[in-house]
């Protein structure tokens, strides 16, 4: 295994990269134009705020890397982005869910890691977490309103729930790299925030009449990147085709 | 050689003349990015923090700031980018939110969401969206004179 800090911040920089694509899938093509402008500026967010893991990842492993070359040359199984963020789209309701998901582990780990031993890593959960914060707001609205709203819209964020539940718990594993990290006062440990993450989604999914699933299995393998789903890697071939094709291009 | 290096108050006045590149009727110093500007020896550097972490106009920004200071004679020029404290509109100048305000964009406010429609001045607004054309921007629209008008988010 890699050294774990550098492991960490590609984990960081890879969930917010692969799901601000993801986002910008959107772009020109959401429902509505106030939601398409929406969903372009919290894609912008999340990939300005890979640019700062990543940039600090690259830093951290002295090879000459920058957040493109990280972002733009490695292949799918140097990825460490959670299964949850590289599912597809499906649905407008989906793409909330997913986001409502993530954005609920995102603000508790941000606001844990602003107390960080590593200053540069607090510096970028203090900058992050403002822009979480109001992505969070955002789709608990959204999720409340669509669940507790037609029958139609309430079915479709049911599916939505029970599709990617089963991806919920892989944000909160902990493994060899977390308790490196957690020994310093790097980062906090991921079980942690599971319970503070449990009762904000009780409470938001109460008020959209949404049933949470009674399993608690969890599809595992992508923060380790022993196994990424398949749709990674078609991500990967759109995301990346050009700077593979043409390296170091630029305009 | 001697180098001449300008008094800082002259390098605050200068940038308070360099407009934002998304809402030209403020200043960079009005918009509260420019966090410090000092001499190190012979070299100026200039500490400037982001607004959003993907705002597209940070690279111009620092770019129009670089063109201003050599526009005026100074060649040993450094930006330096800080993170934190993060950017809060706290820091927006009073005249910054006069201006907008004048511009037809609702200045931020605690509560949230605007005071008053930046055209009629009624307080019966609603929220269209809570993002707008850029990134610090939301979109409201004011219940009385139909206009709908950009509000700057508060955070």
């Amino acid at each position: 295994m890699s050294d774990p800090l550098f492991e960490f911040l590609c984990r960081m920089g890879d969930n917010t990269l692969v799901l601000g694509h993801r986002v910008s899938e959107w772009c020109g093509v959401a429902p509505v134009l106030e939601e398409d402008i929406a969903l372009a500026n919290t894609a912008l967010d999340l990939i300005g705020q890979t640019t700062l893991w990543l940039n600090l990842a690259g830093e951290v492993e002295g090879k000459g890397r920058n957040a493109d070359a990280l972002a733009f040359r490695r292949d799918i199984w140097d990825f460490r982005n959670v299964l949850l963020v590289e599912q597809p789209n499906g649905d407008f309701g989906q793409t909330m869910m997913r986001q409502f998901l993530f954005d609920a582990w995102h603000k508790a780990y941000l606001t844990a890691l602003q107390s960080s031993s590593n200053a540069q890593i607090a510096a970028i959960a203090e900058k992050s977490l403002k822009e979480v914060t109001y992505h969070l707001e955002r789709t608990t609205d959204t999720v409340i309103g669509l669940g507790d709203g037609t029958d139609e819209s309430h079915d479709r964020m049911q599916n939505a729930l029970d599709r990617l539940y089963p991806y919920v718990g892989e944000m909160f594993t902990s493994d060899t790299v977390d308790a490196a990290l957690s020994a310093e006062g790097i980062a906090p440990d991921p079980a942690s925030l599971r319970p503070q993450y449990d009762t904000l989604l009780r409470d938001v999914f109460s008020q959209a009449t949404l049933t949470i699933p009674a399993s608690d299995f969890a599809h595992k393998g992508g923060k380790s990147g022993q196994r990424h789903s398949e749709h990674l890697g078609h991500m990967l071939a759109q995301m990346q085709w050009l700077q593979r094709a043409y390296p170091d291009a630029i305009w | 050689m001697v180098i001449e290096k300008p008094a800082l108050e002259t390098i605050w006045q200068w940038l308070d003349g360099v407009p934002d590149p998304e809402i030209p009727v403020i200043s960079l110093t009005d918009l509260g990015i420019i966090r410090d500007v000092e001499w190190q020896n012979d070299t100026l550097e200039v500490t400037v923090t982001p607004t959003y972490s993907g705002c597209p106009a940070t690279r111009i920004i620092n770019l129009d700031i670089e063109t201003a200071l050599r526009d005026r004679g100074i060649k040993n020029l450094t930006l330096k980018t800080q993170l934190s404290p993060a950017w809060t509109t706290d820091w927006l100048s009073d005249r910054g939110r006069r201006r907008l305000e004048e511009y037809g964009i609702a200045p931020p406010q605690a509560a949230g969401g605007p005071s008053q429609c930046p055209h009629c001045k009624s307080q019966s607004l609603e929220r269209i969206s809570q993002f707008g054309s850029t990134p610090c921007k939301a979109q409201w629209r004011c219940q009385d004179c139909l206009e709908p008008f950009d509000y700057f988010k508060c955070i």
